[in-house]
């Protein structure tokens, strides 16, 4: 299925949609969105790259295996739950905040840190099912 | 740091699958992680025993959300035994897979998959959270799962179908239950239930509640006659990986009775009733199926489901003297059954089948290993002064101050039964002159192993034979320990004080 409307338009929509995914991410804390979501419109975006350009190309985009990315984002997850403990021994999971917020990004916290995980380990699973599937068939 | 240490074991075997997945294509730096990671969790889950022992209940609140609201996890002296007995399992596990399992399956991540269900039984025994013990049966599920279908034969996918879809179904029970339960409390805090569930008006839908928790983890622990999966699948993965299901997976269920209906339904006689006539039920049907079996597996999987009768016998009874009985096989059980699968797989790997018919003459070719082996089998059929002994005692003493003359008869017969299944392995496997085995190529025996291998593969079944020896003759240590779960499960206070120290009564 290689047509020039998509090739060009899978180019552009690589990187809105990465952005987007973004975007998702980091508004998730108190509105609709999240790690979840945002790893799978992530994940959508190389998708929609492998189906316009073949999936070796996207492969050479990415440069590492999908599957990579799953330990990653548990490990980040796994740390940001962990940092409480480790700084002022509070309980596992307990939230810590800067004190002033960034601009753009808005509050950080410990809880960010732990969507980041989820949205890394939601693209990599994503992205090594749908690698797997379209490699074999 | 150390008011937190009942957190630790569960992080470590997060932390153990973190670096493991890390390391996804290293198979022998994962063998090395595994084992180590693992004795560290063992060291971890003894301090943690021993911190509960001396400084009672311990409790930590997820996200520092206070008690009813989040999430909270609390060790006490059943929990954190469970947690150790786990932790030992899986260490010996561990190292029994290093040797056994073939390396195709490690390289696809067996190791990983292995700490997030020793993960999941952790976290299972340490919730204080009804809803959150579901999501630690699910992790528990989706690794077994992922385990039991690791290589891809075709007698594994159709064990595993019949396991996913049965536990499948049991956690929709599950989950069901804890609806009802939270349309009628309000509270999925399993000490804040045990305050509330007592002032509930509706008992009537309280009883629904309780009995689709009985169906859900019935399924579980495999009672009658919930528990036809288990021979259907235990038998179809590595032996390594069966060991771990055999010792563990149905304990899980039974901890998750004792826990839940300990806090929130015996005092209704109908459900203490009820435990106790599936109770004989179950001893009867597991004994009488293992009696037919050839498989070794086969028949082990028929002396879980047997087994498991006695705990919920105890449980059904709910006196002191008869927890205490329960708690003892529980912990009896879990050794010995992991013991018994791992002793399958050596019998596996040095003769290259399991079918009892076929095999014999290992005494004359093993001496020493068969009196290692002999001693799991005296403990789980029970004879003195073995650890299987001591929880019978306790509770025939408790069905004899019941009056319950039908549950004596029941405990006395399936361990008769027991008695003669293992005879009729020894006589069979041991001592009978065995065939000539084909020599099956691409086959790795035990004899081919090289000398690491070998006691990466023997040392498990030693090791977890020691613990039994230290049950059987420590049993007064062990009696204690029972005793005291007993009147913690019976003084349903303490652990809601606990919890909830704010709580006015």
């Amino acid at each position: 299925m290689r047509t020039i409307i998509l090739n060009t338009a899978s180019n552009y929509l690589l990187p809105i949609l990465l952005l987007f995914s973004v975007f998702i991410l980091l508004r998730g804390h108190y509105e609709p969105g999240g790690g979840f979501v945002g790893g799978l419109i992530a994940a959508i975006a190389f998708v929609l790259h492998a189906f316009a350009n073949g999936l070796n190309n996207t492969k050479r985009l990415l440069k590492f295996h999908p599957g990579f990315l799953m330990p990653l984002g548990l490990a980040v997850s796994f740390l940001s739950g962990l940092l409480p403990v480790l700084i002022n021994s509070q309980a596992f999971m307990t939230g810590l905040w800067l004190e002033q917020p960034i601009p753009v990004i808005g509050a950080v916290g410990t809880a960010l840190f732990f969507d980041i995980g989820v949205y890394l380990v939601v693209l990599g699973v994503a992205l090594t099912i749908i690698f797997t599937i379209s490699e074999s068939a | 740091m150390m008011q937190q240490l009942l957190i630790y074991p569960l992080l470590l075997q997060l932390l153990l699958s973190i670096i493991l997945m890390f390391m996804w294509r290293h198979i022998n730096a994962q063998r090395v992680v595994s084992i180590l990671g693992s004795a560290v969790g063992v060291l971890l889950s003894g301090m943690l025993l021993y911190q509960v022992w001396t400084e009672g209940t311990q409790l930590m609140q997820a996200g520092s959300w206070s008690a009813p609201f989040g999430i909270s996890f609390v060790a006490d002296v059943l929990s954190s035994t469970l947690v150790l007995l786990t932790s030992i399992a899986g260490f010996a596990v561990s190292s029994f897979s290093s040797a056994s399992v073939i390396p195709a399956r490690l390289r696809f991540g067996y190791f990983a998959i292995f700490h997030f269900l020793i993960l999941g039984l952790i976290g299972a025994f340490l919730t204080g959270d009804i809803f959150n013990l579901y999501v630690w049966f699910e992790i528990i599920i989706i690794s077994s799962f992922v385990l039991i279908t690791l290589g891809g034969e075709k007698a594994q996918i159709e064990g595993a179908v019949k396991y996913f879809t049965l536990n499948f179904l049991a956690s929709i029970i599950f989950l069901t239950a804890i609806a009802v339960m939270y349309g009628l409390v309000g509270s999925l805090n399993m000490a804040d239930l045990a305050v509330l569930v007592p002032k509930i008006e509706n008992q009537g839908l309280l009883r629904v509640a309780a009995l689709l928790f009985l169906v859900g983890f019935g399924i579980k622990s495999s009672v009658f006659p919930l528990y036809f999966w288990l021979p259907a699948s235990y038998h179809t993965p590595p032996s390594a990986v069966s060991a771990i299901f055999g010792g563990l997976l149905t304990k899980v269920g039974v901890y998750a009775l004792i826990r839940i209906f300990g806090l929130l339904f015996l005092d209704d006689p109908f459900i203490a009733e009820m435990l106790s006539i599936i109770a004989v039920l179950t001893l009867f049907s597991g004994a009488v199926g293992a009696l037919v079996q050839r498989n070794l597996r086969k028949v082990f999987s028929y002396l879980i489901i047997c087994h498991i009768g006695f705990m919920i016998m105890g449980l059904g009874m709910f006196t002191e003297v008869a927890i205490a009985g329960a708690v003892f096989y529980l912990i009896h059980d879990i050794i010995i059954k992991t013991n018994l699968f791992m002793i399958a797989g050596v019998i596996y790997r040095i003769k290259g089948t399991i079918n009892i018919k076929k095999l014999g003459g290992l005494y004359e070719s093993h001496p020493l290993l068969s009196l290692i082996i002999i001693i799991p089998f005296f403990s789980v059929i029970g004879i003195p002064p073995f650890s299987g002994f001591w929880p019978k005692i306790s509770l025939i003493i408790g069905a004899y101050q019941d009056l319950d003359y039908v549950a004596i008869g029941a405990i006395i017969f399936a361990s008769l039964l027991t008695l003669l299944i293992i005879s009729k392995i020894w006589s069979e496997v041991f001592w009978k002159k065995g065939e000539e085995l084909p020599i099956r190529e691409h086959f790795l025996y035990f004899k081919d192993m090289t000398k690491l291998r070998k006691i990466q593969f023997i040392g498990p079944v030693v090791l977890l034979t020691l613990v039994t020896l230290y049950i059987g003759f420590g049993a007064e240590h062990i009696q204690q320990l029972s005793l005291r779960v007993a009147d913690e499960l019976l003084n349903k206070e303490q652990y809601i004080n606990a919890v909830l120290p704010n709580l006015r009564q």
